[in-house]
C-alpha cells in the first residue's frame, strides 16, 4: 500500500518537477535576440507574469545595463511572456527588481550548491545557467546533465 | 502567378537585407565624410579604440573586459558569463552583416563603455580593425 501511494505520489510530482524547459515553438525571434544576447533567452515560466510585466516596464535599467526594446519588440515579448509565465504560487517571490535566480524555487532547486562554487570565475553568476546545465540552451536542466565547473558531474 | 511574385520579391528583399562588413563600414565612412570630406576608416585607429580602457563603469571598463583581447576569440559577458560569439569578421560570419543590429550595439556598448555614443568615424574605424583582423 505503501509503495502504491508512493508511485502515485511520484507520478503526481513528475510534471511539477519538470526539468524540461525548451523555449516554446512560437517563441518570437525578437525575444531570442534581445533578451538571448546577454543571457541565455529564459524560459517565461521561471518568472511570474507581474514579474515579468515590472522586468519589461524597468528595461531602461536593467541590472546596470541599458536593454531597451522599441515598442513593436516590446508588443511581441509582452503577450508572449504573459502567456506562458510561471505560476506565481510555486516560483514564491522573485524579489525587487524581480529575480528568476532569486525565486523560492530557484533558491531551494540549487541549495546544494556552496558559495564557492557560485564565485568560481567560469561561472560568475547565477544567471548563467550554461556553466553547469550544459544543455539549458536547448531547455534541457536534468540532473543527469548536469557538470559543475571543476567538480565534474 | 501572384504567389510567385510575392516570393520573388521576398528573396530580393532578403538578399538586399544581408550586408558585408564592407558594405557596413562604407556607410559608416559616408557619415562620418559628411563632417569632414578627407575621412578614411582606419582599422589602427579602430584597434586603439578597442584596446582602450575607459574605465566609465567599473565592470566593464574595456571593450577587451568582454570581447577579451583576441576578436577572433569567444567573449564572455562580465556579469552574466555568457558566451560572446568572436567580433572578427574573419571568425564569425554573422559579424556586420545585419546594420541594425551593428547599430544597436554600438549604441548600447559606446554609451556603457566609452560613457558616449561613438562617432560614425569612430564606428567606421572599429568595423575596418574588426572586419581585417585575423
Amino acid at each position: 500500500m505503501k509503495s502504491r501511494l508512493s508511485t502515485l505520489l511520484l507520478i503526481v510530482a513528475l510534471p511539477a518537477m519538470a526539468d524540461s524547459l525548451p523555449l516554446p515553438k512560437d517563441t518570437p525571434a525578437s525575444y531570442r535576440s534581445e533578451c538571448g544576447s546577454c543571457h541565455l533567452p529564459f524560459h517565461p515560466a521561471l518568472l511570474a507574469a507581474s514579474d515579468w510585466q515590472q522586468t519589461l516596464n524597468q528595461l531602461d535599467q536593467h541590472f546596470g545595463s541599458d536593454a531597451a526594446v522599441d515598442r513593436k519588440t516590446r508588443q511581441e515579448i509582452s503577450p508572449f511572456l504573459e502567456r506562458y509565465a510561471g505560476d506565481p504560487a510555486r516560483l514564491g517571490w522573485a524579489g525587487n527588481p524581480p529575480r528568476l535566480t532569486q525565486t523560492s524555487r530557484f533558491i531551494r532547486k540549487h541549495r546544494e550548491i556552496p558559495a564557492k562554487t557560485w564565485n568560481d570565475p567560469r561561472i560568475k553568476s547565477a544567471t548563467n545557467c550554461e556553466a553547469c546545465h550544459r544543455n539549458a540552451a536547448s531547455g534541457r536542466f536534468s540532473e543527469h546533465e548536469i557538470s559543475i565547473p571543476g567538480q565534474g558531474k | 502567378m501572384r504567389t510567385h511574385i510575392a516570393l520573388c520579391l521576398l528573396a530580393v528583399s532578403s538578399i538586399t537585407l544581408a550586408e558585408t562588413p564592407p558594405q557596413i563600414r562604407q556607410a559608416y565612412t559616408a557619415e562620418a565624410m559628411a563632417t569632414d570630406k578627407n575621412f578614411s576608416a582606419s582599422a589602427k585607429r579602430g584597434e586603439t579604440l578597442f584596446r582602450q580602457r575607459f574605465a566609465i563603469n567599473d565592470k566593464m571598463p574595456a571593450c577587451t573586459t568582454c570581447h577579451t583581447d583576441n576578436p577572433a576569440a569567444t567573449g564572455k559577458h562580465a556579469i552574466t558569463g555568457k558566451d560572446i560569439k568572436p567580433l572578427a569578421a574573419q571568425a564569425n560570419t554573422e559579424r556586420f552583416s545585419d546594420p541594425a543590429k551593428v547599430e544597436k550595439w554600438f549604441g548600447r556598448n559606446c554609451r556603457e563603455v566609452v560613457g558616449r555614443l561613438c562617432t560614425p568615424a569612430e564606428k567606421a574605424d572599429v568595423v575596418a580593425y574588426l572586419s581585417e583582423v585575423r
